[in-house]
């Protein structure tokens, strides 16, 4: 049955790395960004199963801690982004190239 | 057999629902999207003897972080859904062999990482609990690094206020500074409503000035996009124009001049000579082809 | 015999005989660094210091004459000059007959041209920079000879080379004194790395380079090695000596003023080849083959001198050719062994007299004749310089080897010795003789005898005391010095203990069968000198004479050949160099700049700012990273 969680786990994330790739809204990318996160707790949390071991819960719950200070300070720099540049798009913000 | 079925139904509807985020062209709809996919996993952890971390995804991440998101969401505006047309050539195929590599070498590697049955979590949450279990560890043998996330939770709301915040480098505008501005800039008078001097007043028809020639300025760019996204547009040639340039660039600030507008007085009226005038038509509404 | 042993000394005159290079040198510092300040009184400080050191030579001279013949080889420890490793080199000065009489010679003879310049020089606004190279000059000279080791010869080797590098373009305002100049220290430098490089094999070869420590073991190395010394050392002594093929500069050198060809050009710096081919007389001793280099070296230089010297109208460029002439003598004499050493330095010695003299006397005339030196322009001057008539023609005696006068003995030493040695050799040096009586005897009728063919407004007139003084004594040095060295075998004993003897000593001749040969060719050419230029009139411009004039006239073609041979070869290779360098090098580096620059350019549009791109390059990189670490973890 491990298996099968971790397949999900392994869709979920792919997934995600393509929307972050794909989508130029920088809070949909965040949005993606968060989906992989949640992919490798699935993960984590079915380790800890398979190993009868609370550790993989550990470490999906300081995953979670630290994706909430990320979300926090990345949604603060976008919106300090968008007020200045009056855009959302991370393709508008590439000022730093050749 | 309860927890294949489980894991099977909320498999695809998470897993349709990521796709849907990635998809979807409006930002809110990923925003639900994604909590979909939240709350599904939610569920998958509770099913893996994780009924904590089943709470907490949904207090932490359900709760707070997706109300962060859509609050952010509603102050960029949500008016920033963007088109889905590619401008970096190439990026998009080799995103999706990217993803689809990873996630082939990712399926097949650690799906070939696990043999055996489960172990099971029931000897680990034996004493008195999954609760009491995690806390034990956290704090006794995580307690450091638990510490640590403390800091940087600190941390982070600071970095955050200190992002966030905007200092006012003038003073803030009396009423009296407002209509000086006002009256120096290029409309002293309010901007015109939608619909103004047209045969209807729904909220998506531009208005007319008084010279004949249509207002781009009272057009919403929301609806308007709407309108042309949708091919919602009125059959009158003028206006559809109006609509589409608003919808693609915003309204033109310069109207025509009324000496202009002189020389050809009514010809959207002769156009729309034929219609009854219908009734306000709720916002947002589709609206047929002006001239029905 | 064997060289006597070179022994430590300390104390007594022997002991502070580096006075004798520290006075001129001081000179040479005081007058240069003082400048214009020393003007009024610098020449007579030049000459103070010349004499004095004259003066310490003839104390030095005495106490080693009151040593025991065997003990005369004395060596004074001055310090450590080159503390480095297995190259330790002491610096010390040898005190031994060979170098003691170049010593006296040069200050000697060195100080009366110092005399003769005060008078010479006196219109000259940079007479005192000229006595300082004059005594930079005598102190590089008594360093080479006088020092212990083949370092110390070499420094003063060089020196000898500065001094006659800016006393040559004393005159630098002239262009053809200046490019006389460089080209005197190019041709040196040529011989300078022979010498350099000599000093290095004898270096690996001993382990030292002091001639206590090299010399008399030179007959534990093999002949090759021997010959290889002996043979770098020679090209270092063709260049210093003007010996063919290193002697195109001396001819040109003729543009110093007048008591430097003397000095330098005649009786000093020019036999410092000789000094080095006697003083490593022990590697020449072992290498046969070199030996017979050197011979060849100085009969091919004598001719090569005499025949240049009949050619010259020029009065110094004549005499260049005679003194490129006798140098080629020594060599010859050099070259013969111990039996020849002895022969060869007094020759050295006879001919540093009249040399000088005759070059004193050429200034003379010059300084008469308003700086002419065309002898078509010259003509009847005996009647007008008594003085100088007087020591010019004993000068002229001397050399073409009247009998009884220096040359006699000396040069007649130098045939008979050679004849002995190689039949072919003695009878070229009879040649050579001949050809010397000949082109002498014309330089000296058409100076002082025949038809008066001065320019107009020239009114010749006898030199002031001072330079006439230094004139009588050379003089007097040329007519007995020849026979007080030779006669009774004197400078062969007094050499025997610094150079070694041969079983039998040459018995001295008055009267010999070579000599009245030698004496007879020597007449011819003197008689048919005087018929064509004695007796009948000498055209004021040269004719345009036959081939071998122009053969002669142009130097025998030494020029033209080292610029076939060097010059142009060389100049080409300069092109090929910088054709190379600009297109080749520069061209890598500068192409390597260029494409790194131009890929750099393009590969800079993959930062394109789109932080979307970035994230795929991570995304694949990551992708890969999992790919590879399954490869590796399933092999």
């Amino acid at each position: 049955m491990t298996t099968h969680y971790l397949v999900l786990s392994a869709l979920l994330f792919a997934i995600g790395g393509i929307g972050v790739l794909v989508r130029r809204n920088a809070i949909v990318v965040f949005m993606c960004v968060e989906l992989m996160l949640n992919a490798c707790n699935l993960a984590f949390v079915a380790f800890a199963r398979q190993h009868g071991n609370l550790q993989g819960q550990i470490i999906a719950f300081f995953v979670m801690v630290v994706a909430a200070a990320e979300v926090v300070v990345g949604l603060a720099i976008i919106v300090t982004i968008f007020r200045t540049r009056r855009s959302a798009s991370v393709d508008d913000a590439n000022l730093l190239k050749y | 057999m309860g927890e294949t079925i489980t894991f099977w139904v909320l498999a695809v509807v998470s897993v349709a629902a990521a796709f849907g985020l990635v998809f979807s062209r409006k930002a809110v709809y990923s925003a639900l999207m994604l909590g979909v996919v939240m709350l599904s996993l939610a569920v998958l952890y509770a099913v893996q003897d994780a009924p904590f971390l089943a709470v907490v995804q949904i207090i932490v991440y359900t709760g707070a972080v997706m109300m962060l998101f859509l609050f952010v969401l509603m102050l960029v505006g949500v008016d920033s859904s963007d088109s889905l047309v590619e401008t970096i050539k190439g990026q998009r195929f080799w995103a999706f062999v990217a993803g689809l590599g990873f996630a082939v070498l990712l399926a097949v590697g650690i799906g070939n990482a696990v043999v055996g049955d489960a172990t099971g979590l029931a000897a680990a949450n034996a004493e008195g609990g999954n609760v009491q279990g995690l806390a034990k560890l956290i704090f006794t043998r995580y307690v450091f690094a638990f510490e640590v996330t403390s800091a940087l939770l600190i941390t982070a709301a600071l970095g955050a206020m200190v992002l966030a915040h905007r200092e006012r480098s003038e003073p803030k505008a009396t009423q009296k500074d407002l209509a000086r501005a006002r009256f120096l800039g290029d409309h002293p008078t309010p901007l015109p409503g939608p619909g103004t001097y047209a045969r209807h007043n729904a909220i998506d028809m531009p208005a007319l000035l008084p010279d004949g020639s249509v207002s781009e300025l009272s057009v919403n760019r929301v609806i308007a996009r709407h309108d042309v996204e949708t091919g919602r547009l009125p059959e009158n040639a003028r206006l559809a124009a109006a609509i589409r340039q608003v919808a693609a660039h915003g309204p033109r600030t310069e109207q025509p001049k009324v000496v202009q507008a002189v020389a050809e007085p009514a010809e959207v009226p002769v156009a729309a000579e034929d219609d009854p005038p219908t009734a306000a038509r709720p916002a947002g509404t589709p609206v047929e082809e002006e001239g029905k | 015999m064997e060289p006597a042993e070179i022994v430590q000394h300390s104390g007594g005159v022997i002991g502070a005989s580096w006075l004798m290079i520290a006075l001129p040198l001081l000179g040479a510092a005081i007058l240069l660094l003082t400048g214009r300040r020393s003007d009024r009184a610098g020449h007579l400080l030049g000459v103070a210091m010349s004499l004095a050191s004259f003066v310490v030579a003839v104390l030095v001279f005495f106490e080693l004459i009151g040593l025991g013949a065997d003990s005369r080889r004395r060596v004074v420890e001055l310090y450590d000059f080159l503390p480095s490793g297995s190259l330790d080199v002491k610096m010390g000065l040898l005190l031994d007959p060979l170098s003691i009489s170049f010593a006296l010679l040069i200050t000697g003879v060195g100080s009366l041209i110092h005399i003769y310049s005060i008078g010479y020089m006196a219109h000259d606004p940079n007479r005192r920079r000229f006595f300082a190279y004059l005594n930079l000059f005598v102190a590089a000279m008594l360093l080479l000879v006088l020092a212990d080791n083949y370092l110390g010869l070499y420094i003063g080797w060089e020196g000898v080379g500065l001094a006659s590098y800016l006393l040559i373009g004393f005159w630098q305002h002239k262009p053809s004194a200046a490019v006389a100049a460089k080209k005197a220290f190019i041709v040196n430098r040529v011989g300078d790395m022979g010498l350099a490089l000599g000093i290095f094999v004898i270096f690996t070869t001993f382990g030292t380079i002091s001639y206590a420590g090299t010399l008399p073991l030179a007959g534990n190395a093999s002949t090759g090695t021997l010959t290889l010394i002996s043979l770098a050392l020679l090209l270092g002594a063709c260049g210093k000596s003007a010996q063919v093929p290193l002697q195109s500069w001396l001819l040109d050198a003729m543009e110093g003023p007048t008591p430097v060809s003397a000095l330098i050009h005649a009786a000093t710096m020019v036999t410092a080849g000789v000094y080095l081919v006697v003083r490593s007389g022990a590697f020449f001793e072992g290498a046969p083959t070199a030996q017979l280099v050197v011979t060849i070296v100085g009969v091919v230089t004598l001719l090569a001198g005499a025949i240049i010297g009949t050619a010259k109208d020029d009065i110094k460029k004549a005499l260049a050719g005679s003194t490129m002439s006798q140098i080629g003598y020594m060599m010859l004499a050099a070259g013969l062994g111990p039996a020849g050493y002895a022969v060869a330095i007094a020759h050295l010695i006879a001919h540093g007299f009249f040399k000088a003299s005759m070059f004193l006397g050429a200034g003379s005339v010059m300084h008469a004749m308003n700086d002419e030196v065309n002898m078509r322009r010259y003509g009847g001057l005996a009647s007008v310089m008594k003085i100088t008539w007087i020591t010019f023609g004993l000068g002229y005696l001397a050399i073409i080897g009247f009998p009884l006068l220096s040359g006699y003995w000396t040069k007649d030493g130098i045939i008979e010795a050679a004849m002995e040695h190689n039949q072919i050799l003695g009878w070229l040096a009879v040649l050579g003789a001949g050809i010397t009586g000949f082109y002498m005897s014309r330089l000296f009728f058409m100076t002082f005898h025949g038809r008066r063919r001065w320019e107009e407004g020239v009114h010749p007139h006898e030199s002031p005391a001072v330079m006439t003084w230094p004139l009588i004594i050379l003089s007097i040095g040329s007519v007995f010095g020849g026979a007080f060295l030779i006669l009774g075998n004197r400078m062969f004993e007094f050499l025997a203990p610094a150079v070694g003897r041969p079983e039998e000593a040459p018995t001295v001749h008055a009267i010999s069968t070579i000599g009245l040969v030698t004496l007879a060719v020597v007449a011819v050419g003197a008689v048919y000198a005087w018929l064509r230029y004695g007796r009948a009139a000498v055209p004021e411009v040269a004719p345009r004479g036959s081939f071998l004039t122009t053969f002669a006239r142009r130097d025998l073609y030494g020029d033209a050949l080292n610029e076939a041979l060097f010059m142009r070869p060389g100049q080409w290779l300069t092109r090929i160099a910088v054709f190379f360098d600009n297109r080749g090098i520069d061209g890598l580096v500068n192409g390597l700049a260029a494409a790194i620059g131009g890929t750099s350019g393009r590969l800079r549009r993959v930062q394109t700012g789109f932080v979307r791109s970035y994230a795929l390059s991570i995304f694949f990189g990551a992708a890969l990273l999992v790919g590879a670490w399954f490869v590796v973890g399933n092999l």
